[in-house]
């Protein structure tokens, strides 16, 4: 993370007045207590058990009705919530920031499960674009295919998929897990920022395109590499966590792990700090 | 005359890519700040060192592993050790009470565990923000 030096002899381009914008985050130090009790809940969020279960048929209802309805449920406790009869539908299950066990018994239209944080979502059919985007935290398993745009921006979490996926999977990925059990489109990658693709099949053409950090796993072969997309060593820890981690996506049980590729940023892209703007702007 | 002691002090040797530090490069000199992460963060989790309280936090939300806590390493700020809280969009400083290990595992573990429990604490700054602004 960009860091501004106290020290007291001036740089040359602080000479220059050019320190104005500040990067750090704000110190949170004031808030903290190591001794907090044991809490794994955020503030405001429901107590339910996964032992609860019951049943919604959305069929009738509109997106923002069945997410309403999600939340009722939740709020009376129930802790797995079975959704009938989805067809298609979008945005169905977000904004969701609460353990949960869902499932959906059919398939997602656009912007599934967006921006959720915690739950573990299964879905028994098939995904539009952008499924699960902006993910912080949980569990998102698709048994079927995925559309393109697939985990847009996540930021933590599992985002599992057993058949194929479209183009720009995980575009623009600040963190989190995307695991795909058969092939990939174009652009996969694209702009990642952190965290970890892994592609049991082929991916298409510019494969982690302008990737700043985080690393790609691919197990078939690849169209073409993206720009500043580079391939390194497969090391030993890599293939214990790559083992354990298709373990917790329920695919790969038999795949040679030796064989996978593994893409990482070049780091020639990695020349953004808060000075750029402003030496961009003096250029001009 | 008894000859005086001369305590020698030690020296303090600079551990090569002691955690941290880094050699700053050129651009770096030159603008007076650093560039990129100070720590490795595509480093994967070693499960040997997982905490009581992780194990529990795992159990509690339904999880095989420690899934977005993967992402989460002990970084810096203002050379003080300190983890990133992406909710609060701002670092927590670790109190300087807690002795930390030097080992990049142990310390992420402590990082992760710290990070929790100020997350799911009441005093967390969007605490305040839910209930000034909390819509439904």
């Amino acid at each position: 993370m960009a860091n501004i030096k106290t020290s007291e002899k001036k740089t040359k381009s602080q000479a220059m007045g050019m320190h104005t914008e500040v990067l750090t985050g704000r110190t949170q130090q004031k808030f903290f207590n190591p001794d907090e009790a044991e809490n794994f809940y955020y503030f405001g969020t429901y107590d339910v058990d996964f032992n609860k279960r019951t049943d919604l048929d959305v069929k009738d209802m509109t997106a923002a009705e069945a997410n309403k309805k999600i939340d009722g449920l939740m709020s009376e406790g129930y802790g797995t919530i079975v959704i009938k009869n989805p067809q298609g539908k979008h945005s169905l299950g977000v904004g969701i920031l609460n353990k949960l066990n869902l499932i959906f018994e059919g398939s997602l239209g656009y912007f599934g499960i967006g921006s959720c944080d915690g739950p573990i979502v299964r879905i028994n059919g098939r995904v539009g674009w952008s499924c699960a985007e902006n993910l912080m935290a949980g569990k998102v398993v698709i048994e079927k295919n995925a559309g393109s745009c697939f985990g847009a921006a996540i930021r933590g979490g599992d985002l599992i998929c057993k058949g194929s996926v479209g183009a720009r999977t995980g575009i623009d990925m600040k963190g989190g897990t995307i695991i795909i059990g058969g092939d990939a489109g174009a652009f996969t990658g694209f702009m990642m920022q952190r965290g970890r693709i892994i592609i049991l099949g082929d991916v298409g053409i510019n494969l982690g395109d302008s990737m700043y950090d985080g690393t790609i796993f691919v197990g078939g072969e690849i169209g073409s590499y993206g720009s500043d997309a580079v391939d390194a060593e497969l090391t030993s820890s890599d293939q214990d966590w790559l083992r354990r981690k298709l373990k917790v996506a329920e695919i790969g049980a038999n795949f040679d792990l030796s064989k996978m590729k593994k893409i990482v940023a070049g780091k020639k892209l990695w020349n953004y700090d808060n000075l750029e703007p402003t030496e961009k702007k003096g250029a001009i | 005359m008894a000859k005086k002691k001369v305590k020698k002090l030690a020296k303090v040797k600079e551990i090569k890519g002691q955690l941290g530090k880094k050699k700053e490069t050129a651009r770096e000199k030159m603008i007076g700040q650093s560039i990129g992460y100070r720590y490795d963060v595509n480093l994967l989790p070693d499960y040997s060192k997982i905490t009581p309280f992780l194990k529990k936090y795992i159990e509690a939300m339904g999880w095989d592993d420690l899934n977005w806590l993967e992402d989460v390493h002990m970084g810096y700020e203002e050379d003080r050790p300190a983890v990133f809280c992406r909710n609060a969009n701002g670092w927590v400083t670790i109190p300087s009470s807690i002795k930390l290990p030097n080992n990049q595992q142990d310390r992420d573990m402590i990082a992760r565990e710290l990070l929790v429990k100020f997350q799911m604490s009441p005093k967390h700054p969007l605490v305040d923000l839910k209930k000034a602004y909390l819509k439904f």
